[in-house]
């Protein structure tokens, strides 16, 4: 005798991208902390030291935050005009930043007031930095230069003008204190070497740069303008290695990640991008707003995201610690002791052994349809949670309805609350390729059972009006596709003029497939 | 041509087990069932089947166990006889020749020697007159009687025999037919009829399907065609009799059966559902849901502790008195039609066809015997008429059997087809198949066939369908675990009719009604294509071994093709025949073998099963069944074989042999030897199954003496040791001999190593043929003296 075989509910494969482990990777953060800066966030830089403090420069002031802190723990106010590309030197305790007015000014992490103010340039500084030595700083500004300062004596000790065009990005070598990269507005980049004074080696980036990157290798170079992020190899004589078009708007920020040097951008279409080291995008961060600025501390324990409307949105990494905190507020369940509860009990050998029948646990729906409860059923498993979140769930109960030939049975004599469910679920699925076959019977038993009192519900009328919209619409879409197919089958004849069999293998399979249900559904829109 | 007494069809098995109700013996040891021309004896604990009573020369129509004595039961058949048998030993007691065909018996305690069978009103039995006879038996010490004795208790009753009763001891006999019960009392000699009317009021159908009598109160439940329950009572007097109703089944009851102390009712229908009712308590019933097909007949063993369900789907369940299933005895499943074709599952050389609804049925051959159903379908069966239910309707096996292939479909008749494909992989744990992908929109119109490729390496599936179409699907692309789409081809838009791959999967064949495409599956290009002359193709096969350069087809008119795939040359031959079986070797355009009316029903399907050992059968006209045999399966599931001389020789010797290790009693000593002796005929099988002859006594002897002496007046076993030693090493002799024969044969089988089904086999000359019997019969007793001799 054999029991009872439950409904078979089929999982078809979704489409779309697979779960890779940088994808699991970075969507282990936390929803983001927004802290309300005073403007557009342009730069921010993490302390290189232990507690990993960084400073955020927006509007007129620099703000120092620690790790987990909300609250600035310092700020630099005493600026008359815009702050710009504040950082921090090697060792943690200088702070550098260039300002609207053309001065930069150095200050201690603990003071109040600049160390040092140089003074030199005639427009505003966007970039500085500290060289790896630490005692010089290299800025580079709008009047076209690019100047390296004595930090002890405060001069200028060189001053290039290479670039036609405003400088707005750069990049000291970590490995040789007198290289640096500077990307500027007149589209390239150029690397310089402080023993010759001039430039060694020039890219063309093709767009205005708005950032460039070292490798920590120094052996690649990130530069980021337009649309593009290209990848240089500075090994090579600064070939071009790779070139990105992922963002639909400016990229204006680029940073790599401590763990696995993996590239990240941002950009003005409000998104920050991951890629692999083959340079795929393995995940996306959505923030509201366009990205000036971005960085990711040590350990990617943290990544900050400045915008332009001044919020600065922080994502703090997820871990295990976490988890157990909020697993241990749950109620334990039972103890392995109860569970194994005479289960471990090992019979003698002269014992009988009695066999227990196992019993066979079936859903709600399936103990109603092994009973011929054909309605409840249906009731069953069109239940809010079962249609929202499992519609696969609710069609494999139609479908057993209809193999069983009782669909009618079960669709009949139903009161307008009901019925509006079965027709908001008929709203959502029917245009899915995996449902629509067995929704469309469902939409003409309905039809044909509740034609006579249709019109005493406004509610259930108003859902029939909606319907016919969708599916008209589907219609013409799927008209649509079936005349680019048309025209693909053109193309592909006139290509392969003589193998006509060959280009079947090329055709996508998904176009094949969408085609197949216009007939059905444009056949049955005509009948509604 | 050949002459047909060579080769001759044999009924092989696989009949229908469920045509009569089962009888269970008074021990509740034995089933009975009537199974074609023969009565089979299955173990109610085992389930096994034990012997067949075989006899008739027609179908088995009626059993019925002796009254009088309860080791013996009657058999009646259509070939006009009526046996005694004992069942547990097997053995014909006596043979009562009637003269008319018989349709079913009856008897009763109180009827001594007397037998009521029906006969047919007319000598035509396809006339629905039939009539209820009493035969005395008389009484001779010959094997042979004639009875003719008869006297007609009634005529025109029901042809279905469930629709006869005996009532209480025997008073009187109560039989139905249509709207009409009549109860014939044997004291008064007179009928009372009651009837219905043909409908009431609510539409429901009156007519009668069945009728049981309980066995200590003067009552009769019938069932009927609406699905209620009658239970007659005071029907001795004409006119007050009554009647109550009952109702549970939705359709008609198929089988009512009281259980034999009188206290429950069983009925069973369409549904599959066992049904108890409580005698006398009204409503109360019990129900055994979802036993298999639905249920034919019922009955109770005579001490109440077994019931017998047969089932419409070649089944016997049997069922415990608490209503829990003990035992299930499968025949070979008998569905609605056998929509794939005959297969034969590589790993375990079974038969696979359509059994029950939504499953694949594994027959071992061999045995005879129904192995497991395979779920392919995997959905609940609602029995219900007109039901547009899932059916397989394709099936299909790799050539080392680790993949299957079916396809189901639902929706022949309405508009929507629905279909899925779905591919099982051999779990080598489980020992079964398990579902691997289900493809559910293969193609977008309906699949006609599909083939594997016969690599060994990769394995791919071919579908073809009805929109023009010819998939090709391949297991883990991107290492994934399924199986995908890998190309789509199709040729001027045309329907293709059949798929075959080459031998070596070099090639595949593809046929677009009267054209067939060649296609290399490695790059996917078109190499070739064949016109057929006029007539669609139906079938395309591909040769093998020497003969894989044919590509062979058969079309619409009558016509085999025979390509020559090296040379694009063709050959051909037209032929026609009703019943007839023509084998052809694929070279020659005449019939290599030719047989006109295989049997009278029509045939089905046949499908080539390859042999455990080739045969060593060297005439010409028989040699192509030396390495395979061909098996018909006809309307009523029966299976027929081919069989020659050599190889019924050879089963007879077999058989007898069995029977005398059977006697030898098991103890330790015979559980070593049995060991060692099995081994011993291993090796010596494949040579010849004479070779082990002489040895045998030599061996025997010692050994039989051993295991027949009791334990405890055996020597002690430092003297038993040296015997065993000596025996064996004389059985070794033995065994060197039998090598020098195998060499002979060897050379023999060389040559028929080609000689397989569709492939050319070289002809011996006479003069070869001779020197080969020549070489086999030569004495080898000379090497042993060889082998002695060496130091």
């Amino acid at each position: 005798m054999a029991s009872f075989k439950p409904t078979k509910v089929q999982f078809l494969p979704k489409l779309g991208e697979k779960v890779t482990e940088d994808t699991l990777y970075w969507k282990n953060y936390k929803s983001p902390v927004q802290i309300k800066e005073f403007g557009a966030v342009t730069k921010i830089d993490f302390s290189p030291l232990a507690p990993h403090n960084y400073a955020v420069t927006a509007s007129t002031r620099i703000h120092v935050y620690g790790l987990h802190s909300q609250e600035p723990i310092r700020s630099f106010t005493r600026f008359r005009d815009t702050a710009y590309g504040g950082s921090f030197r090697g060792d943690g305790k200088l702070l550098v930043a260039g300002s609207e007015e053309g001065l930069i000014r150095l200050f201690d992490i603990c003071g109040r007031v600049a160390l040092r103010q140089f003074t030199g340039h005639s427009k505003a500084v966007h970039v500085t930095s500290f060289l790896s030595d630490g005692f010089r700083v290299v800025s580079g500004s709008d009047d076209l230069t690019c100047r390296v300062w004595d930090v002890p004596s405060a001069v200028e000790l060189s001053s290039i003008t290479e670039h036609t065009d405003y400088i707005r990005a750069l990049a000291p070598s970590k490995l040789n204190p007198d290289l640096f990269v500077t990307g500027s507005y007149d589209h390239t980049v150029k690397v310089f070497d402080m023993r010759s004074g001039s430039s060694v080696m020039t890219m063309q980036h093709g767009h205005p740069v708005e950032c460039v990157l070292l490798y920590p290798s120094e052996a690649l170079l990130v530069s980021t303008g337009g649309r593009y992020v290209k990848i240089w190899d500075l090994l090579k004589g600064g070939q071009e290695l790779v070139s990105l078009k992922n963002h639909h708007k400016t990229v204006t920020c680029a940073c790599l990640s401590s763990v696995g040097n993996k590239l990240l951008t941002g950009s003005l279409d409000r998104h920050v991008k991951v890629y692999n080291s083959s340079y795929k995008v393995v995940h996306n961060f959505d923030c509201d707003a366009s990205i000036l600025s971005m960085a990711v501390a040590p350990d990617d324990e943290v990544v900050a995201v400045g915008m332009t409307n001044g919020v600065l949105s922080v994502r703090h990494r997820k871990h295990k610690k976490d988890k157990e905190t909020l697993t241990s507020r749950r109620r334990r369940g039972p103890s392995y002791r109860v569970f194994v509860k005479g289960k471990n009990f090992v019979p003698r050998q002269d014992d009988f052994l009695v066999s227990k029948p196992v019993k066979q646990y079936l859903r709600k729906y399936d103990k109603q349809l092994k009973s011929f409860e054909v309605s409840k059923a249906l009731d069953t498993a069109l239940q809010m949670w079962t249609r929202t979140s499992k519609p696969e769930v609710t069609v494999a109960v139609i479908i057993e309805l209809n193999r069983r030939g009782t669909l009618k049975n079960a669709l009949a004599g139903r009161n307008e609350e009901s019925l509006t469910k079965i027709l908001n679920f008929l709203l959502k699925h029917i245009f899915d390729p995996r449902f629509s076959r067995p929704l469309l019977t469902v939409g003409d038993i309905v039809l044909d059972l509740y034609r006579q009192v249709l019109h005493q519900s406004p509610v259930v009328e108003r859902q029939l009006q909606r319907l016919m919209e969708v599916l008209g619409r589907e219609a013409e879409l799927q008209q649509e596709l079936l005349q680019v197919l048309g025209i693909l089958d053109t193309l592909f004849a006139s290509l392969t003029p003589r193998k006509e069999v060959l280009w079947e293998e090329h055709c996508p399979m998904s176009l094949n497939n969408h085609c197949v249900s216009v007939s059905s559904v444009s056949a049955d829109v005509c009948r509604i | 041509m050949v002459e047909e007494s060579d080769v001759r069809v044999v009924r092989f098995g696989g009949s229908k087990i469920n045509l009569r109700p089962p009888i269970i013996s008074t021990d509740s040891r034995f089933v009975l069932c009537t199974s074609g021309d023969s009565v089979k004896v299955y173990s109610t604990r085992t389930e096994e089947w034990l012997h067949s009573l075989q006899g008739h020369t027609n179908q088995v129509t009626g059993i019925a166990l002796n009254p009088a004595n309860h080791l013996q039961v009657y058999s009646c058949s259509a070939d006009g006889t009526v046996k005694l048998w004992d069942f547990i030993d097997g053995i014909l007691i006596k043979t009562f020749i009637i003269g008319y065909p018989l349709f079913a018996i009856y008897v009763s305690e109180k009827h001594e020697g007397i037998v009521f069978l029906h006969i047919a009103m007319d000598t035509d039995s396809k006339k629905e007159g039939f009539q209820l006879v009493a035969v005395h038996l008389p009484k001779s010490a010959e094997q042979e009687v004639e009875a003719k004795e008869l006297s007609a208790v009634s005529s025109h009753i029901s042809p279905n025999p469930s629709c006869t009763a005996f009532g209480r001891e025997g008073q009187y006999i109560a039989f139905a037919r249509n709207l009409q019960l009549n109860v014939y009392f044997f004291r008064k000699q007179k009928t009372y009829s009651f009837s219905l009317k043909a409908t009431d009021k609510k539409g429901a159908k009156n007519a009668f399907t069945c009728i049981a009598c309980h066995p200590t109160d003067d009552c009769i439940a019938t069932g009927h065609e609406d699905g209620k329950i009658r239970l007659w009572r005071n029907f001795i007097h004409k006119k007050e009799y009554t009647y109550s109703t009952q109702h549970w089944h939705h359709n008609a009851v198929n089988t009512l059966c009281f259980t034999p102390e009188g206290t429950n009712l069983l009925s069973g229908g369409i549904e599959s559902v066992l049904v108890q009712w409580q005698y006398g308590t009204g409503n109360r019933k019990e129900f055994l849901p979802r036993l298999g097909g639905s249920i034919l007949h019922v009955s109770a063993s005579s001490d109440g502790q077994l019931f017998c369900t047969s089932h419409s789907d070649n089944k016997i369940t049997v069922i415990e008195s608490s209503f829990k299933v003990c035992g299930v005895i499968q025949g070979l499943v008998k569905g609605d039609a056998v929509l794939t074709d005959l297969m034969i599952d590589p790993r375990s050389k079974a038969l696979v066809l359509n059994g029950k609804p939504g499953h694949l049925q594994f027959y071992s051959l061999l045995r005879d015997k129904h192995l497991y159903n395979l779920d392919i379908v995997q959905q609940e069966y609602i029995y219900e008429a007109g039901l547009d239910q899932f059916e397989v309707v394709k099936a299909a096996f790799d050539i080392k059997g680790y993949w299957l292939a079916t396809v189901e479909e639902r929706g022949q008749k309405s508009a929507d087809l629905e279909f899925f494909l779905k591919l099982w992989s051999y779990d080598e744990r489980t020992q079964s198949f398990v579902l691997n992908t289900t493809i559910t929109a293969a193609h977008t119109d309906r699949i006609i066939s599909m083939c594997f490729s016969s690599s060994e390496e990769t394995t791919m599936l071919v579908t073809i369908a009805e929109d023009g179409q010819f998939k090709a699907w391949c297991q883990g692309v991107d290492d994934q675990n399924f199986w995908s789409c890998d190309f789509v081809g199709s040729y001027h838009n045309l329907k293709p009719t059949n798929c075959s791959f080459s031998a070596d999967s070099s090639l595949l064949a593809v046929s677009f009604q009267e054209v067939i495409t060649i296609w290399s599956p490695d790059t996917w290009e078109l190499l070739t294509t064949l016109c057929q002359p006029p007539g669609v193709i139906r079938d395309l096969c591909f040769g093998r071994l020497s003969c894989s350069k044919y590509l062979i087809s058969t079309t619409t008119r009558n016509l085999l093709c025979c390509w020559n795939l090296l040379t694009c040359a063709f050959l051909m031959d037209s032929f026609s025949g009703l019943y007839t079986v023509f084998v052809f070797k694929p070279n020659e355009p005449r019939p290599l073998f030719t047989h006109k009316n295989v049997c009278s029903e029509k045939i089905h399907r046949a499908v080539f099963v390859p042999r455990e050992e080739p045969l060593n059968n060297c005439d010409e006209s028989s040699q192509w069944l030396n390495r395979s045999q061909l098996y018909f399966l006809t309307q009523n599931m029966d299976l027929l074989t081919f069989s020659t001389a050599t190889e019924e020789d050879r089963m007879l010797s077999s058989s007898t042999r069995l029977v005398i290790d059977d006697s030898v009693a098991v103890t330790p000593f015979y559980l070593l030897l049995g060991k060692h002796r099995q081994q011993q005929q291993k090796l010596n099988t494949p040579s010849h199954q004479a070779a082990d002859r002489p040895q045998q006594p030599q061996g025997s002897v010692t050994i039989t003496e051993l295991l027949h002496t009791p334990a405890h007046v055996l020597p002690p076993a430092s003297v038993l040791c040296s015997m065993f030693v000596s025996s064996l090493l004389i059985s070794n002799t033995g065994e060197e001999d039998s090598e020098g024969e195998m060499e002979a044969c060897d050379s023999q089988q060389e040559l028929r190593v080609q000689g397989s089904v569709d492939e050319v086999t070289p002809k011996l000359s006479k003069a070869q043929e001779r020197e080969l019997k020549r070489v086999r019969k030569t004495d080898f007793s000379w090497m042993a003296g060889l082998i002695a001799s060496k130091p």
